[in-house]
C-alpha cells in the first residue's frame, strides 16, 4: 500500500496558508528580521528555530497581530493581513507564560474566546466539552489556574487557543516551563492534537530537540534571517550552511581545501602531511575552493588498530570521554590539535571498555558520512 | 522566650496607645455631664461603688432619640462614599496611566503623587479655600474665559467637601491601584485580544477584575478616614454640611460635653468597625493570592 507523504512544500500547485513576503521589521536602528520570505501550508506543523534574539519571537507576533511588519505583507490564505487587528484574525496564540486569566476558572478561560463570538449557550457549552475532553482536563474544569499543575495549564493554554478553531495556532516556546519528562509526552501529545484537529501549528522554540520532534518543516533562523527550511531529517542530514549544522546537534567541522579527484568526490587537504579526507558532495567545489566537512559524531567510528578498506582513517589520542548512559563521546585529538568527536552507542553493559584516557585510536568514517560545505 | 518577647512589643503598643485609650473614652461615654475639672461624674475619686452605680447608657438613649447625630452619621456615610467613588473615577487613569507609562518614568510619576504630603495638609485646605471662594483663582480663571456671568457659589456647600477629600485622599487611592496595575501581566491583554476581544473588552474583561484588590484596598482607604473627618468639612463645608466629625467638634469644644461627645465617638468607632473588618479580609485575601 502506498501512503501519501505529506509534503506541500514540494507541490507547486499547492498555495500557502500563510505568505511572508520580503518582509522586514525594524525596533529603532535594530533590525529584528531581515528581508524575510518564506511559506508555510495547511495542516503543517512548522517550527521556528533560533538562539533568542534571532528574530523567531517577533514573526510569531507579526502573525498574531501583535507587531505590524516595517515592510513587505505577509498574507493569510492569499489575503494581505496587515490592516487586521488582533481580535479580527482567525489566528490563535499561545503564549509562553500561557497568559491564564487568573480570575476565570478552566472552564471560563477556554470559553474566553467563544464567548466574544456570542454563541448560544449549548453550543458553547458542547465546544468547552469537547476541549476539556480532547486535552483531558474534564475533572478540572472548576479549578482556577492557581490550583492546577504547570503540565494542565499548559493544557488549558492549549486548549484556550484552539477552542475557536482558529486556521492557525501558534505556539511561543509552549513547552519551555515543563520539565525533561513531561515535556516529552507533551510534545507527542502536541503532534496529536495537531493530527486530531488539522490546524496548521507554528511553533517557536529554541530547543532543536523539540523542534525536531514535531515539526513536519524547521525554520533555523539567525540575526533575523533564515538559514535554512527542511524537513527535520534534511536539516540534520544535509545541512547548507555551517551555522546550521553547528546549531542543530553535535557536529565536528574540519577545514580545509577541496581538490576533485571524480564524479561528485573530492580530497580535502586538511592538515600538511596528512592524507586528505575523501568526501562525497553534490555540490561542485572549485580546486583549491576552501571549505568544511561537517561530520556527526554517530558517524565516526572508533578503532584500536589502524582499519584497511576505508577511505578515511586518522591516528588520535583519545582526551576525554563523555558517559551519557546509552551513548559515550570520545574526544579524540587529532595531528594538529584539533579534537574530533566520535560517539558509539553502549550496547553492551560497561564492565569492559575498550579504550580509556590516553590510548591511541584510529578514527575512521566513509566519504558519505560528512557533507562538505563551503565558506 | 524570644518569641514572647517579640510578640509582646506590638501587643504593649496597642494596649496602651488603643485598648487604654479606648477604656477611658468608652468610660466618659457612660458619664454624667458636670461643672468640674475634668468636666464628668463619677470619677474614680468617688469609690468604686459609687463609681460603678453611677454608669449608665443614657448618653447613647439620647443620641438616638435626637435626630441630629443619626443625620449626622447618614450625611457622613454619604459623603464619604459619594466621594470615594468619585476619588476612584479619578484615582483609575492616573494609576493606569502610571503603570503603562515607560519604566524610567515610573519613580518620577510615583513621586508626583506623593509629592503633597510635604506639605501640611492644613495648609493645603486652606490654599482650597482661596482657589474655590467667591474671588478665588477659579472663579476668577472662569470670569475671564466667560464661561460663567456670575462667580459660583462653591466654597462653604458640599460640593466643596467633596474636591476637599478628593484632593486630600487621592494619593491613597492612587497607590493600591497602581500596585495592582503594575503587577499586571501584559500578555493577559494580549491573549483577551488574541481570544477577539477590542481594548475596551480586554480592560473591562481582564484589566478591571484583575485590579480589583487595589479597588478595593483604595477605597477603604478613602472611605475610612473620609468618615470622620473634621477639618475639610469645618473649612470648606458650609452651614448645612452635617458630619460626624464637626458634630464630635462641636460637643467636645463648644457645648463642653464630653460624655455626649464620647458616646459619639464610640458609635462613630462601631460603624468604622465594619469597613475596617472587611478592609482586612480583602487584604488578607491578597496576600493569600499571592503565596
Amino acid at each position: 500500500m502506498a501512503q501519501t507523504v505529506f509534503a506541500p512544500w514540494d507541490e507547486p500547485a499547492e498555495k500557502p496558508l500563510i505568505r511572508f513576503r520580503n518582509v522586514t521589521k525594524r525596533f529603532g536602528s535594530f533590525v529584528a528580521i531581515d528581508d524575510l520570505t518564506l511559506d508555510i501550508f495547511e495542516r503543517e506543523f512548522f517550527a521556528l528555530l533560533g538562539p533568542s534574539g534571532c528574530g523567531k519571537t517577533t514573526m510569531m507576533r507579526m502573525l498574531a497581530g501583535f507587531e505590524d511588519p516595517t515592510a513587505g505583507a505577509i498574507e493569510l490564505a492569499g489575503e494581505d493581513i496587515a490592516a487586521v487587528p488582533p481580535n479580527k484574525r482567525a489566528v490563535n496564540m499561545m503564549f509562553q507564560s500561557y497568559a491564564l486569566f487568573p480570575h476565570l476558572s478552566v472552564y471560563e478561560n477556554i470559553a474566553f474566546g467563544l464567548r466574544r463570538d456570542k454563541r448560544p449557550k449549548a453550543d458553547l457549552d458542547d465546544r468547552v466539552a469537547e476541549m476539556l475532553k480532547l486535552t483531558r482536563l474534564e475533572k478540572f474544569a472548576r479549578r482556577k489556574p492557581h490550583q492546577i499543575s504547570g503540565g494542565q495549564r499548559q493544557r488549558v493554554a492549549l486548549a484556550r487557543s484552539l477552542a475557536k478553531a482558529p486556521k492557525l495556532l501558534l505556539l511561543d516556546e509552549p513547552l519551555g516551563a515543563l520539565d525533561a519528562k513531561l515535556r516529552q509526552a507533551t510534545q507527542f501529545e502536541l503532534m496529536d492534537i495537531q493530527e486530531k484537529t488539522g490546524t496548521t501549528f507554528v511553533i517557536v522554540t529554541h530547543d532543536q530537540e523539540e523542534a525536531m520532534t514535531v515539526a513536519s518543516r524547521v525554520a533555523v533562523m539567525d540575526e533575523g534571517r533564515i538559514m535554512q527550511v527542511a524537513t527535520p531529517e534534511r536539516i540534520y542530514e544535509a545541512p547548507d550552511s555551517v551555522y546550521v549544522a553547528d546549531f542543530i546537534g553535535e557536529v565536528n567541522i574540519v577545514s580545509g581545501r577541496a581538490r576533485a579527484i571524480g564524479d561528485e568526490r573530492y580530497a580535502v587537504e586538511w592538515q600538511e602531511g596528512q592524507t586528505p579526507l575523501i568526501a562525497a558532495s553534490e555540490r561542485p567545489f572549485a580546486d583549491g575552493q576552501p571549505c568544511h566537512l561537517a561530520l556527526r559524531p554517530e558517524k565516526v567510528a572508533i578503532h584500536a588498530e589502524q582499519p584497511s578498506d576505508i577511505d578515511n582513517a586518522v591516528q588520535g589520542k583519545i582526551l576525554d570521554i563523555a558517559y551519557l548512559g546509552n551513548l559515550s563521546t570520545y574526544h579524540v585529538e587529532v595531528p594538529g590539535g584539533q579534537v574530533i568527536k566520535a560517539q558509539t552507542a553502549n550496547t553492551r553493559r560497561i564492565s569492559r571498555r575498550s579504550y580509556t584516557w590516553e590510548d591511541t585510536v584510529w578514527l575512521s568514517w566513509t566519504p558519505t558520512a560528512g557533507v562538505l560545505l563551503p565558506e | 522566650m524570644q518569641r514572647l518577647v517579640l510578640i509582646a512589643v506590638p501587643y504593649a503598643w496597642l494596649l496602651a496607645l488603643f485598648l487604654v485609650p479606648f477604656a477611658i473614652v468608652f468610660k466618659i461615654s457612660l458619664s454624667d455631664i458636670a461643672l468640674a475639672i475634668p468636666p464628668y461624674t463619677p470619677t474614680l475619686d468617688d469609690g468604686l461603688a459609687t463609681f460603678f452605680a453611677a454608669l449608665d447608657f443614657e448618653n447613647f438613649t439620647f443620641l438616638a432619640s435626637d435626630d441630629l447625630y443619626w443625620k449626622a452619621y447618614l450625611s457622613s456615610l454619604q459623603i464619604a462614599s459619594v466621594s470615594t467613588v468619585l476619588t476612584l473615577f479619578v484615582a483609575y487613569p492616573i494609576a493606569y496611566g502610571m503603570a503603562r507609562a515607560p519604566q524610567e518614568w515610573r519613580p518620577t510619576l510615583m513621586m508626583l503623587v506623593i509629592l503633597p504630603f510635604w506639605t501640611s495638609f492644613l495648609i493645603r485646605v486652606y490654599a482650597w479655600m482661596g482657589i474655590l471662594s467667591q474671588e478665588g483663582f477659579l472663579n476668577q480663571f472662569l470670569l475671564w474665559t466667560g464661561i460663567v456671568g456670575q462667580p459660583l457659589t462653591i466654597l462653604n456647600t458640599n460640593i466643596a467637601v467633596y474636591i476637599g477629600i478628593v484632593y486630600t485622599y487621592l494619593p491613597f487611592m492612587i497607590l493600591p491601584i497602581y500596585a495592582a496595575l503594575d503587577r499586571l501581566d501584559g500578555s493577559l491583554i494580549e491573549a483577551a485580544e488574541d481570544l477577539g476581544c477590542s481594548r475596551f473588552q480586554a480592560f473591562w474583561l481582564v484589566t478591571i477584575p484583575l485590579s480589583r484588590n487595589g479597588i478595593i484596598a483604595g477605597s477603604f482607604l478613602v472611605f475610612i478616614p473620609a468618615l470622620g473627618e473634621f477639618v475639610i468639612p469645618s473649612l470648606l463645608g458650609g452651614s448645612q454640611t452635617l458630619m460626624i466629625g464637626k458634630v464630635l467638634w462641636e460637643e467636645f469644644f463648644n457645648n463642653r460635653d464630653w460624655p455626649v461627645a464620647s458616646a459619639v465617638a464610640v458609635i462613630l468607632l462601631l460603624i468604622l468597625i465594619v469597613p475596617i473588618v472587611l478592609f482586612q479580609r480583602n487584604q488578607q485575601k491578597q496576600a493569600e493570592q499571592d503565596a
